[in-house]
This record gives structure tokens, sequence and C-alpha cells, in this order.
């Protein structure tokens, strides 16, 4: 039933479907054996056993999975692990640093989730969105969150969590490097 | 998902060198159509050979034209300024495109390849002449209401589900290709094959050839431009239809007219006899009316898309009208 099943048999290339990867995940490096199958998301949860980043469609349709990637927002179901070796990857548990980052903070403070499965996502999504400067009124803010459905409704929370990270000092351009630089103190701790 | 070898490589000639040594080895770029395929049980390669690699990513200006490199990402593209300046129908297409997440990783070059959304082509319990040939087209009798009603045949319907390529069309672009036997160029408009009694070969690609690069000449950059969609909700969401409209005028005399058609159509949808209407005319209500009117010239209906006729003529009506700066005014 597949395109390409009666041409398997022919194919003369060695395939290679084992890889050492280096994934470099909230500051630190970890080395693990994956299939070329593998996407970045199950990498996240199922190897390295952050289930932060959560698994909703696998299709790239409801953005549970979101993550940074090299400082932009991405869904990291559509991605495979081996394809983001040497890359900055930061998920929901990279984002606070003691205490919770502005984002995580004004959610809580804003009720912006009722069953808060679709929140690791939504938040590193608002992350992004902040950093890009879109958020100069309410419309824009819900157009560039689009990408992050919430069954339970929070939308309206959502919005006004994200205006209030922003008006309560998370300097648009400094959204990123304050989660940069609080995974960078993590590290240091750890070592 | 079957499994698949994977490799990477760092320049066209070694990704050329790869894909066409045989069946069943593909590109992967940004991968967001990809998963969903593979994910789906829809593809099954033998080998997937990412190109992320090879370079031509980023948008350059030159005197007669901007040439953006086929692995650059529609967010980047959408926000470049002269895109945004001179081709906001190419801007416009982008924005708004599939979500936020999806448009910092999908590249233009593969965008322009994406798959159909048709239901039984992403359903591997279905048949589909599209996915296994010969199998049968369910869509023709079935579940129809995204296909599309320009271009079908008796063994397929599936709509081409892109903005991009679209936009595109209406600012005369054309791609930069590398393949086995070398570079060559080829039109937007004729990348797409209608699907006939083979729907599984969609484009006039040969396996191995490998999009580098989409150049847009100057020319369009001096007509007024749009796209508009009209889709099931109001983002994140596939166009039932959209038009791309790029005219050039003398005044309110029009002088050039590029006009093409997305989501209704079996592949983008050039509309030659709205362009042939509206030159030479002075745009304005009437006019716009007539010339959407002639939009679904050769349509056909399959039962649940048979409201994309009407909404095809009217969307393009309210392009023309966008673009020539009048009011929508009273629903004709």
């Amino acid at each position: 039933m597949l395109e390409v099943d009666k041409d398997r048999a022919r194919h003369a290339v060695q395939p290679q479907h084992a890889f050492l990867v280096t994934l470099k995940v909230n500051g630190e490096e970890h080395r693990l054996n994956v299939d070329a199958r593998t996407t970045l998301l199950d990498a996240l949860r199922d190897r390295l056993h952050l289930t932060g980043t959560k698994k909703g469609c696998g299709l790239g349709q409801c953005g549970a999975c979101t993550i940074i990637v090299d400082g932009r927002r991405v869904v990291s179901c559509l991605t495979l692990a081996v394809m983001n070796q040497g890359k900055e990857i930061t998920t929901i548990e990279g984002l606070a640093n003691g205490a919770l980052h502005p984002v995580q903070q004004a959610f809580i403070e804003h009720d912006a989730f009722q069953c808060g499965y679709c929140t690791p996502g939504q938040i590193m999504s608002a992350v992004g969105l902040i950093q890009e400067g879109r958020t100069r009124s309410d419309d824009e803010i819900r157009e560039n969150m689009s990408g992050n459905l919430c069954r339970c409704g929070a939308y309206t929370n959502i919005v006004d969590a994200i205006k209030d990270a922003i008006a309560h000092g998370l300097d648009p351009r400094e959204a990123m490097t304050q989660a940069v630089e609080a995974i960078a103190q993590d590290a240091g701790r750890e070592a | 998902m079957v499994p698949f070898s994977y490799t990477s490589v760092a320049d066209p000639q070694a990704a050329v060198r790869r894909t066409s040594e045989g069946h069943g080895v593909e590109f992967i770029a940004g991968g967001t159509d990809m998963l969903q395929l593979l994910q789906e049980g829809v593809r099954a390669p033998l080998e997937l050979v990412d190109i992320n690699g090879i370079g031509f990513d980023d948008v350059s200006v030159a005197v007669d034209g901007v040439r953006i490199g086929a692995m650059a990402r529609l967010a980047d593209v959408a926000d470049h300024p002269v895109i945004r300046e001179r081709f906001p129908v190419v801007a416009e297409a982008l924005h708004e495109s599939a979500s936020p997440q999806v448009r910092n990783m999908a590249t233009v070059g593969g965008n322009l390849l994406q798959r159909t959304r048709c239901l039984y082509f992403r359903d591997v319990a279905t048949p589909c002449n599209k996915r296994v040939p010969g199998s049968g087209c369910p869509a023709i009798e079935g579940q129809n209401r995204i296909n599309a009603v320009l271009g079908g045949s008796p063994d397929c319907i599936a709509a081409y589900p892109g903005d991009l390529a679209v936009a595109l069309i209406a600012a005369d672009a054309e791609l930069m290709v590398v393949g086995p036997k070398g570079e060559r160029t080829v039109l937007v408009e004729k990348l797409h094959r209608q699907p006939g009694s083979t729907p599984h070969v969609e484009a006039v690609l040969e396996p191995g050839d490998l999009i580098t690069a989409i150049w847009i000449p100057i020319a369009a950059g001096g007509r007024l431009s749009h796209y508009l969609r009209v889709r099931d909700r109001a983002t994140f969401e596939w166009a039932l239809a959209s038009a791309a409209v790029s005219l050039g005028f003398e005044g309110t005399r029009v002088l050039e007219a590029r006009v093409a058609a997305g989501g209704v159509g079996t592949t983008p949808w050039r509309l030659r006899a709205v362009e042939e209407l509206l030159v030479g005319r002075d745009l304005d209500r009437a006019l716009a009316h007539e010339a959407g009117e002639r939009a679904a010239d050769g349509a056909r209906g399959y039962g649940g898309n048979d409201f994309k006729i009407p909404l095809l003529k009217k969307t393009v009506t309210r392009a023309l009208m966008r673009v020539g700066g009048i009011s929508p005014g009273e629903p004709a």
C-alpha cells in the first residue's frame, strides 16, 4: 500500500539507520543512540525523560510540543532528532532559573490554563512570540499564537498573560536572553 | 513509520548524486510535510537526504530581480523588507500560512512541492491513485468538499493546497533547478502537472532534480498586487479558494494582468481568461465582477465542492477590487 515498497529490494545503497547523536538541550550536551526515524520530540521525552514537552497530535497541528531551537519556536514533532545535532535546544524545563520565567509566572497569575496539557507549548510559543515582537495588539497576539490549540479554551487568559509578561518588564528583545542566561546559570550550578 | 536510512549533504551536487542513484531516496528540508507523511504511512522512503546543510537560504536583491534561496524559511521570506514592499502578493501568501512554528521550519522550496490534503491521499486505509497508482479515486463520489473544481481527471481531483506557488505565478517567478543533467530554469507556472491518468506524477522535476532558488523579476515589483484567501477558520488553515492578483496600471486602465487561483485546482491555476478580459480596460466595480465571473471557466463541481465555483468567482472579484482600490460596497 506504500508508494515505494516495490523498490525497496532494489535499493543498492547500504542503509544507515542508527546514529550516535549529540543533542544540546537546556545548555547540557547529551549523547544518545537514535534510530533515523526518531523525532526530536520523542528523543526529548522518551530518551532524555524531559517530559515537560507534550505530545499531542504528532502532526504539527496542535503546538503542544513547541520548543525553541536556535532561537526560534518550532514544533518538535515535525523534525528528526538526527537533524538537530549541534543546535541550541530549549525546552520548558530550561526556562525557569530558581524563580519562574516571567511568562510562566504570568500564566499562573492569569489562570491561563485549565487541564495544563497544552501549557508548556503555549509558554514556549509565547516566549518565541515576544522575542519576535509580534505583540502590538490583541489581534496580533492571537494570530501569532494560532499554532497552539487549547481544547479547554483558555485563550482569553493566555492573551492576558502574554500582555502582562510584557507589561511587567519583560523586554521583548530580552525574553530569549533571559532564558539563555537561566540555562547557563543552571548549567554552572550543576557543574 | 517504516524504517529508512538517513544521510546529510553539504552541497547541491552531492544531494543530486545521492538522490539520482536509486528509487526511494528523497530530500528532506524543513520536514514539516515529510514528517506528516511519514507519521501517517503515506510515504515510505528508503533513505532521506538532509539538504539543510547546502546553503541557498538567503534572499538577495539584484537590479533586475530578487533571488530567494530554496532553503529560506517561510517566516524569513514573509518578513523580508523588499518582498513586503515590492511583492506584497508573495508576502501576503506567506503571512498567516500554516502556523508561526511551521513558518520557522518550512522552506520555500519544499512548500512549492507540498502534497495534497485530499482526505483519501492522507488515509492509507483507503484507495488513492496518487498514492497507489491504479487503486481508484474515492473522492470523486465521496468526501470532496476540499477537492479541486479545475483540472480534475477521472483518476484524481486532489486540490493543490499551497499558497506560495499561486502568488509566484502572479509574480512571473521561475525556479533554478539543478539536476543530474546540469542546471536549468522552470517557470513556477510550469512546475506542476495536471493529474490526467498519472496523478502520482505531480511535477515536471525528475529524480535527482533539486530546486535551489526562486527568481522573481523586478518587473513584477512595479505592479500592484494582493493575495486573498478564504478559509474554514480565520488562520492556520488551507485555503478553500484564494486569488493572487498582480496588475500594472496607467491611471485606472489595466496595462498588464497576472491572476492565479489556489485551493480550487489540481495545480496552482493561472486565470488567463480573467487576465485577457482586464487588459486595456478601466478597472471599476463592474469590471471586477465581470472578470470574477470568468474565474471559474471550465470548472466542474463534484457535489461536496460545488460551493467552490461561486466562492472562486467572488474571491477573484474581491481581490481585484482590493488592488484597484475599489470599496467592496453592496454584494452583487
